[in-house]
């Protein structure tokens, strides 16, 4: 499905790529032995490293490095056995060295891809050029003091992924499909818990406009957008603007803008009178970081089942549908979740109450699956109850129910309330009969050849027997005696 | 007894024989500090208090009887570019001016470790830039020599460590703490009659050191003798966790090296030293050096290192584009001077400004722009790949001989005023010391004579990585065939 | 190559480090004479030579992911020209 944008003189095609900063899951800090947890009173989980005072010098931490092998191997990646790290150059209040160590020109991680999934089901491949390990930065407040702005390095070292996309997305949806999907590996593989509110993973993205056929025209990068719907939209908002700007004639400049979700509008960043000059060279602190190719084979051979591979099993070992296997292997717990119950059960009925009635109820209560008051075990007893006939499919519902408000088991809930369906055929034969016997007028008419009040009578046997006889069976007798 | 007079490995025996305490040792340097330094300001602070209160528990242990760290009660000297803990660190620079670190270097810790004690921190050329230490902002260092026959001509004392070098020729202190980034320990332990060793790259840790160019300090001892300098570097030196280029290799018997005998060593004389224009007493002084060991029974082999004479060229960009990214933290926020400003720009520019001087400013202005947009691969790239070069010409020397031998300087030490209005003439005196800087390699200065003028003149041994060994070998050779008895015109004894 | 006005002005400001409009001449003249100086690189023949990277010595050691350090307020603070409370500052930035 292609993503155009109707301009005054035909349709423009968008061109996005992006770079998410992931803050690597780890104790301490990338070069720092101080903490890397998130909170904490400001300026405690400062090193003199941290701070950059004089003579502090930087260790690098093996377990970001794994990380980021680990997100290098989950994108498919080629990971580059010898890397470098350089200082990037520049003052700013919360940067204390005046320089950020990163990866300019051997980044630990190469070339890789991620499929991302449309919502009309098509997929499509999106590069990944390259990973690598950089330092974050402080964090400054511009709201405590009339004329300072306060310091606060807690986060000023903390290890940041830098995943930098080819420009293959042509459309927001695919923006937001391939940040859906890029979280999702990262979170499976634990090495960024990618929430987005914390600042834990955040995006640039780079946009431009082009007419069909055309090389890439300017690109604009929209700075730290900091939810997966604001990157959808300030990609629209940017390609609506570059079109206006290409068609009345004037040109796009390169420069660094912000997104106002306030306004729906992008603003560029006070262009300063120099530009930017990094003034790249390798850290002269640091060695080449030369990795072992057994250890990134060890890592490997311990990364867990990532979300595509799962998802196929899932089809193929389950017999459920791609789409179910898709939402069910959205998150690691999910997935878990739904393996307990369906281990040694049917496994598409236990995928439809798992998507179905189980993430209704977490939804309406507003819990998560850590949380549920219904364990996969509880649930996948319920399911045996359907299974061997003790209850039927209506019942459960109600069972289900019950067992959300009481947390009891569903057997105890079928013992206690009389639950246990009917398939004593002289009971249901009698239910039946006391049915037919009521409706005259109803039987007269089937038997003219209205078909379709079968379900009625059905219907009507099921009320009489409160619920509990045996679809199955009372489905039986009804045939014969019609 | 003359107890400013001794040697650190004489000292350490009458320590333990209890001939005089440490007390009395610390005492008579801390003395004729007071008397000296306020002439020679080799000292920027003077702890006389902690030192003679550290020489009185050196005292307690010394007298306990047992086994004393090799250190007790040795009188230091400590380069104010090493940080100590609670005692004010400023590099000679204003903008470091009030800075007391919460932390104790490496370097000074071990030494500490071992018993040292530390009469205060030694002037400097603001943060290590200078070969003459005439860029301090706490004042110039006087060189404790004199001219023959020209008693009113203030000599510099060579830098970067001058203070150093000058403390511990005018016998304010038995040993000190250098550092070198391009000649900074052996220039001025040339120009003021001392020992002094810049060991191999990754020997000394450079944590809680202030950098300069990271690539290339390295810390060091400097001292009256070889034998000092290897008790003093034995203690110093050693693998650190905490900085990524320390090398973990153990540390050998350096004072048992100093004794070893030369028969068999190849000595290596590098074509490409004899500069146009070299002063024939520098000629003179080298040719000495080659015949002593020789006669010592050494091999001598003439050696070609074709790049070398690229070092200083190359060296005057590596540096400065490493000092123009280290010293970008020293921007009135966390630590040191602040002068305020309206806007954070002002407050960098203004801080900046006024607190560093103006070869520091000149050297962070050359690298900024080696590194900018567009000249990086004319120069910082370049530079970095004739440094290659220049590394592989002492990798393929050392393939034949085991030492280089050359004069340390092109001079002995300069007035001050001479050579200051252009910055290349004085980058020049570094121009025999710069190339082990560039290669890693460690190199040693030791005196060998006298100039014509009466002033000392040093011999530079240079050695192959991690064999300073070797080198203080062939330097304690050359000590003991030079008999160097000269005193400094200004010393502790001379009122 | 040769450093104009404009450009010694932009060096300092990438540097910021500020620099008076009567000092310029000056710092000019001096780091032109160095880069004339250093300009003898030039005739070093560097075709296929790398780059010095690191020491040559060995390669990065890496540390175990453990807290060491941090949880040090009052040494983090100790030397700030301007701190307030458990912050530093800085003149205010507009953003
Ligand atoms: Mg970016
Ligand atoms: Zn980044």
């Amino acid at each position: 499905m292609t993503y155009l944008i109707e301009g005054r003189d035909g349709p423009w095609e968008l061109v996005v790529g992006l770079e998410v900063h992931a803050q690597v899951i780890s104790q301490s800090k990338l070069f720092s032995g101080a903490s890397a947890s998130y909170g904490g009173e400001p300026n405690t989980h400062v090193s003199l490293v941290d701070a950059g005072f004089p003579g502090m010098l930087p260790v690098i931490n093996r377990e970001c490095v794994a990380q980021a092998v680990r997100t290098g191997l989950g994108l498919k990646a080629r990971v580059n056995l010898e890397s470098r790290f350089d200082r990037k150059n520049y003052f700013y209040a919360d940067l204390p060295t005046g320089y950020q160590i990163s990866q300019f020109t051997h980044p630990i991680i190469g070339e890789g891809a991620i499929e991302i999934e449309l919502a009309d089901g098509s997929t499509r491949m999106i590069g990944i050029t390259r990973l690598h390990l950089e330092q974050d930065a402080g964090k400054s407040m511009h709201d405590q003091d009339p004329v300072r702005s306060f310091i606060d390095l807690n986060r000023a070292g903390v290890a940041l992924m830098e995943i930098v996309s080819e420009p293959d997305i042509r459309s927001p949806e695919e923006a937001g499909a391939y940040l859906r999907k890029l979280r999702m590996i990262l979170r499976y593989l634990g090495t960024c818990d990618g929430n987005m509110e914390e600042g834990s993973m955040r995006a640039d993205v780079n946009v431009s406009v082009r007419k069909a056929g055309e090389p890439f025209r300017t690109r604009c990068e929209i700075k730290n957008v900091n939810s997966i719907r604001y990157v959808m939209q300030a990609i629209e908002v940017e390609a609506v603007r570059q079109v206006e700007i290409w068609e009345s004639g004037g040109s796009v400049d390169q420069e660094t803008r912000l997104f106002d979700p306030a306004r729906s509008e992008t603003r560029s960043l006070r262009s300063k009178e120099d530009a930017h000059d990094y003034r790249y060279f390798p850290d002269p602190d640091l060695l080449p970081l030369v990795i072992e190719e057994a250890w990134v084979q060890d890592l490997a051979a311990h990364l867990p089942e990532l979300p595509d591979a799962k998802r196929q099993r899932f089809q193929d070992e389950y017999g459920i549908p791609r789409y179910d296997a898709g939402v069910l292997v959205a998150e690691q717990a999910t997935a878990d979740f739904y393996e307990t119950v369906a281990r040694g059960r049917d496994p598409r009925l236990a995928a439809n109450w798992v998507i179905g009635d189980f993430f209704a109820a977490l939804n309406r209560t507003g819990r998560t699956i850590q949380d549920s008051p219904i364990s996969a075990d509880a649930l996948g007893g319920m399911l045996d109850l359907i299974t061997d006939g003790t209850i039927n499919g209506k019942i459960a519902k109600d069972v289900f129910e019950e067992m959300l408000e009481s947390g009891e088991s569903a057997a105890e809930i079928v013992e206690r309330k009389g639950l246990r369906q009917v398939t004593d055929t002289g009971a249901i034969d009698a239910a039946v009969q006391a049915v037919l016997d009521k409706n005259p007028d109803k039987l007269a008419e089937y038997r003219s050849g209205k078909d379709k009040l079968f379900g009625f009578f059905v219907g009507q046997v099921m009320k009489a027997m409160a619920g509990k006889g045996n679809p199955a069976l009372v489905n039986e007798a009804l045939k014969k005696v019609l | 007894m003359m107890l400013t007079e001794l040697t650190i490995a004489a000292a350490q025996g009458g320590l333990r024989r209890r001939e005089f305490s440490a007390e009395e040792l610390v005492g008579a340097h801390v003395a004729a500090i007071d008397r000296l330094n306020g002439r020679l300001n080799a000292f920027i602070t003077v702890t006389s208090e902690q030192a003679l209160d550290a020489a009185r528990r050196a005292d307690a242990i010394l007298a306990g009887g047992g086994d004393a760290p090799a250190l007790t009660g040795i009188p230091l000297g400590i380069k104010d570019l090493f940080c100590t803990d609670g005692v004010r660190t400023t590099a000679a620079s204003r903008m470091l001016e009030d800075f007391v670190p919460p932390y104790e270097s490496t370097v000074t810790a071990n030494l500490l470790a071992d018993g040292a004690v530390f009469v205060g921190k030694t002037n400097l050329d603001e943060f290590a830039m200078g070969s003459a230490n005439i860029t301090s902002a706490f004042g110039s260092v006087e060189n404790p020599w004199k001219r023959a026959g020209d008693a009113e001509t203030v000599l510099v004392p060579g830098g970067s460590s001058g203070g150093s070098a000058a403390a511990v020729a005018a016998r304010l202190a038995m040993g000190a703490t250098g550092t070198d980034t391009g000649g900074s320990i052996r220039q001025p332990a040339s120009y003021c009659g001392i020992a002094g060793i810049k060991p191999t790259y990754g020997r000394c840790s450079r944590w809680g050191t202030i950098a300069f160019a990271s690539s290339l300090d390295q810390a060091g001892p400097m001292a009256r003798t070889v034998e000092d300098c290897a008790i003093l570097l034995q203690s110093m030196a050693g693998f650190d966790t905490r900085d990524s280029t320390s090398v973990d290799i153990a540390v050998p018997d350096y004072r048992a090296a100093c004794g070893r005998s030369l028969k068999g060593m190849k000595v290596g004389i590098p074509a490409e030293y004899r500069v146009a224009g070299m002063p024939a007493e520098i000629e003179a002084a080298w040719e000495q050096g080659i015949a002593w060991l020789r006669d010592a029974g050494c091999e001598i082999v003439e050696v070609s290192l074709p790049y070398t004479k690229y070092g200083l060229a190359t060296y005057y960009i590596v540096a400065p584009a490493e000092c123009s990214s280290n010293l970008a933290r020293y921007d009135g926020v966390r630590f040191g001077r602040r002068v305020p400003g309206a806007s954070l720009d002002e407050l960098y520019e203004a801080t900046r400004r006024e607190g560093f001087g103006a070869e520091v400013r000149r050297r962070i202005l050359m690298g900024t722009y080696v590194l900018s947009a567009g000249y990086y691969d004319a120069y910082y790239l370049r530079a970095q790949k004739v440094r290659n070069l220049i590394r592989k010409d002492f990798e393929n020397a050392f393939q034949t001989v085991d030492v280089l031998l050359t004069p340390t300087a092109p001079s002995p030490a300069f007035a001050q005023g001479e050579k200051m209005d252009d910055p290349v003439q004085m980058y020049l005196n570094d121009v025999f010391t710069v190339p082990a800087s560039m290669a890693g390699v460690p190199a040693m200065s030791v005196p060998a004579g006298l100039s014509q003028s009466g002033l000392p003149l040093g011999l530079q041994v240079i050695g192959r990585s991690f064999d300073e060994e070797s080198v203080f070998a062939a330097a304690s050779a050359l000590e003991r065939a030079a008999g160097f008895t000269h005193r400094p015109a200004v010393r502790a004894e001379v009122v | 190559m040769s450093l104009d006005p404009a450009t010694v002005r932009r060096i300092a400001r990438l540097a910021r480090i500020g620099i008076d409009e009567s000092d310029l001449p000056a710092l000019q003249r001096e780091l032109n004479g160095i880069l004339g100086w250093i300009e003898q690189l030039n005739e070093v023949d560097i075709d296929n030579v790398e780059p010095m990277v690191g020491t040559g010595h060995a390669a990065l050691r890496m540390r175990e992911d453990v807290v060491t350090d941090g949880d040090a307020r009052e040494a983090v603070l100790s030397n700030a020209p301007d701190a307030a409370g458990p912050y530093y500052t800085v003149p205010k930035v507009v953003e």
